[in-house]
């Protein structure tokens, strides 16, 4: 196996990207996917550990981990949805009122 | 192991090659398609790593149903227009050393700890297969189990409530 260290430093890239994501795009859905490669770094290093401690339980985490965020993505999706037919923009930077 | 190296890297190359893509690349479909491709990567490591369940779990939910369901969103929009100037000048050099700070403190945890970490083995064959894994989300992990299906009932009725006409 190629040691638990490669992993975990691929994961941080990855995640880091996703960081970078959230921060620098301004489209809504962007940014969601950019949640979304956060998680999956995540997930990562959950089956990295789990192969070297040989462990099941960190697939299992990963199992949750992955109905979360498609629970999320149902939602943030009817959100996103919801204010590009009120505002007729998902640009992050146009939504700073609390009330249309 | 060399070989094992090898393909370490160059699927690594390619994973963070497809995030920096979708990162920088200006339309939203092409973001998308290049995230799709980093799921099936970071799949091909599941089954590098004896998760062959997690990793067919990872094709058809993530790169399946979760991204088509971004595609569809993303077409019923029109969301690929996007307006890539932030409204304030500083946030893109603040973003990127902030990014730049959390790589480097990152990077700092996992090579201080290098010797630290146990080195995997070889594993039993059963490793990671449906039946353990199932075996275990059922006995062990029941409970939990079980409070997902409320958080997706719940994530259900938040989506329907939210898309519902208000009329």
């Amino acid at each position: 196996m190629v040691p638990v260290d490669y992993y975990i430093g691929l994961s941080a890239i990855l995640f880091t990207i996703g960081a970078l994501g959230v921060l620098i795009r301004r489209n809504s859905v962007v940014i969601f996917m950019s949640v979304e490669l956060m998680l999956n770094a995540a997930n990562l290093v959950f089956v990295a550990f789990a192969r070297t401690y040989e462990a099941v339980s960190g697939q299992i985490f990963v199992f949750f981990v992955m109905t979360v965020a498609a629970a999320e993505v149902a939602v943030g999706l009817a959100l996103i949805v919801t204010i590009f037919h009120t505002k007729q923009s998902i640009d992050v930077d146009q939504m700073n009122t609390m009330k249309w | 192991m060399t070989t094992q190296l090898i393909l370490f890297f160059s699927l690594a190359t390619l994973a963070v090659g497809t995030a920096l893509g979708m990162l920088f690349s200006a339309s939203a479909v092409h973001a998308t398609l290049f995230l799709i491709m980093n799921f099936g990567i970071v799949a091909v490591f599941y089954l590098l790593l004896n998760a062959p369940f997690i990793a067919l779990a990872q094709v058809t939910v993530y790169a399946g149903a979760i991204m088509v369901l971004f595609l569809f969103v993303i077409m019923l929009l029109g969301a690929e227009r996007t307006g890539r100037t932030p409204s304030s000048w500083w946030l893109q050099p603040v973003a990127l050393s902030l990014g730049v700070i959390l790589l480097l403190e990152a990077l700092y945890l996992v090579i201080s700890q290098r010797g630290l970490l146990p080195v995997g083995g070889e594993v039993a064959s059963t490793y990671g297969d449906p039946f353990s894994v199932g075996e275990t989300l059922f006995r062990q992990y029941v409970l939990p189990f079980e409070v997902t299906s409320i958080l997706l009932l719940v994530a259900m009725i938040g989506a329907i409530v939210l898309s519902k006409s208000r009329t």
